[in-house]
């Protein structure tokens, strides 16, 4: 087994991945490495890649007038960073920082984009781990919304 | 001697306050102080009891104990500014009185978490009664495996007792994560909700106790994370906040389902409350 494809089915977003699948998958993958500081993508960019971290943690942040910057996700080894890839306009909405020394699979969007249209199988396969992660992210920023720490517990 | 027997009489009466100095007060983050209280002849305290505190002329709250319950010199409390009655405690000076009746309540369940791994899930003021059991499962640290302690808050402003949490995590053998809702770019812990930390937490299923204090949004999502990580309802505590006023059980309106908060909590185990949690209209 090819190295790339070996981290590929290591990384927990593809767990248990189908071998068929996988080779479809590695096709669009390569290996990326990210020193501290380093932005891997900025708001208003194409989101044309998605990153599964492997190793090092990653800042979201926006810039919000009057309070600066703001991070307001970190992700950690194992997180898939980036979701805007998934839905036109595939355009990202807020910045992706290297907290610290970042190595990452890097994934061609378009290219698995496409892998998915042709092989609506893979398409579903990929969508089921991609949507979990979607609904805790979402239940998360509910919570944040909430400020419920703004209120006495 | 009838005056004498009358004084003891009130001494002990659960509902009359008594008076009481502060000895210390010190500010511990965004609106929010402990005040150092002297402890006069108050009985000693589990981890999870409360006090009720008041200002006279202003009202009467239940607040927390937070400090070590083997420090018999000071009650401790940390009380953020939210109403009139807080905000009242949080200006008091040193040497200001202030009425003081308690302890109330059950406490965490230290003597079941014997011989188990212990998580503690505090968010933003909820730390504040969790302290004292931190305190004691320090303190009589062989008696207990892995301890676990994550903190969720709003900003790295408002991390409570930062100072201590930076301690523990330096001296102490327990496993500390801290999260915040909103951070600026400096800042190099964690961002997002604290229940999603309980996913790194190594558990071993069987052998762990959850503590658990916080809004009750969070300890709701707080308990489902914990569930999806493998704890039973059993082993999963929470303490409870409601409209507690005589802390006794008598006037009912801290009334929670079938339980009064005051009496039968303010720490509960899940299986207890059931599906209560998720009732709006109580």
């Amino acid at each position: 087994m090819r190295g790339l494809e070996r981290i590929i089915r290591d990384h927990p977003f593809f767990a248990g991945l189908d071998d068929a699948f996988c080779q479809l998958v590695y096709g669009c993958a390569k290996n990326v490495r990210f020193a501290e500081g380093d932005y891997l993508f900025r708001e208003g960019e194409a989101a044309n890649r998605l990153y599964l971290l492997r190793q090092g943690r990653v800042a979201l942040e926006t810039k919000t007038p009057g309070r600066g910057t703001l991070i307001f996700r970190t992700l950690n080894t194992g997180d898939l960073v980036g979701l805007s890839w998934l839905v036109p306009p595939y355009r990202w909405a807020y910045d992706a920082r290297a907290l610290e020394s970042v190595r990452a699979i890097a994934m061609d969007a378009a290219c698995l984009r496409q892998k998915c249209e042709e092989d609506h199988d893979l398409g579903y396969d990929v969508m089921k781990r991609v949507v979990p992660i979607l609904i805790e992210r979402l239940h998360g920023t509910q919570i944040q919304l909430l400020d419920v720490y703004g209120d006495p517990v | 001697m009838a005056i004498q027997s009358d004084k003891l009489a009130l001494a002990h009466d659960p509902m009359t306050p008594r008076v009481m100095r502060v000895l210390k007060r010190c500010h511990d983050g965004p609106q929010t102080v402990t005040l150092d209280i002297e402890p006069g002849d108050s009985a000693p305290f589990q981890p999870g009891q409360f006090n009720m505190l008041s200002v006279f002329g202003v009202g009467e709250v239940p607040i927390s104990l937070s400090g070590a319950p083997t420090d018999h010199d000071r009650l401790r409390h940390t009380i953020r500014a939210v109403g009139p009655v807080s905000t009242a405690l949080t200006r008091l000076s040193k040497g200001e009185c202030l009425g003081l009746r308690g302890p109330f309540g059950n406490g965490w369940p230290m003597q079941q978490a014997e011989g188990h791994d212990v998580v503690l899930v505090a968010g933003g003021l909820g730390l504040a009664p969790l302290r004292p059991a931190i305190y004691q499962l320090l303190s009589e640290r062989e008696r207990y495996g892995r301890i676990t302690l994550l903190h969720g808050t709003r900003s790295p402003a408002d991390i409570l007792f930062h100072r201590e949490i930076m301690a523990w995590r330096r001296h102490r053998n327990i496993d500390i994560e801290v999260t915040v809702d909103h951070a600026p770019p400096d800042w190099r812990g964690h961002v997002g909700v604290v229940t999603r930390l309980i996913s790194s937490v190594p558990f071993e299923t069987g052998n762990t106790l959850a503590f658990v204090c916080g809004p009750e949004v969070m300890m709701r999502f707080a308990i489902a994370a914990l569930k999806d990580a493998g704890l039973g309802d059993e082993t999963i505590y929470l303490s409870m906040e409601r409209n507690m006023k005589c802390a006794v059980g008598f006037c009912g309106h801290c009334q929670f389902g079938p339980v009064f908060v005051c009496r039968d909590g303010p720490v509960f185990r899940h299986d207890r409350l059931g599906g209560l949690l998720n009732l709006k209209e109580i």
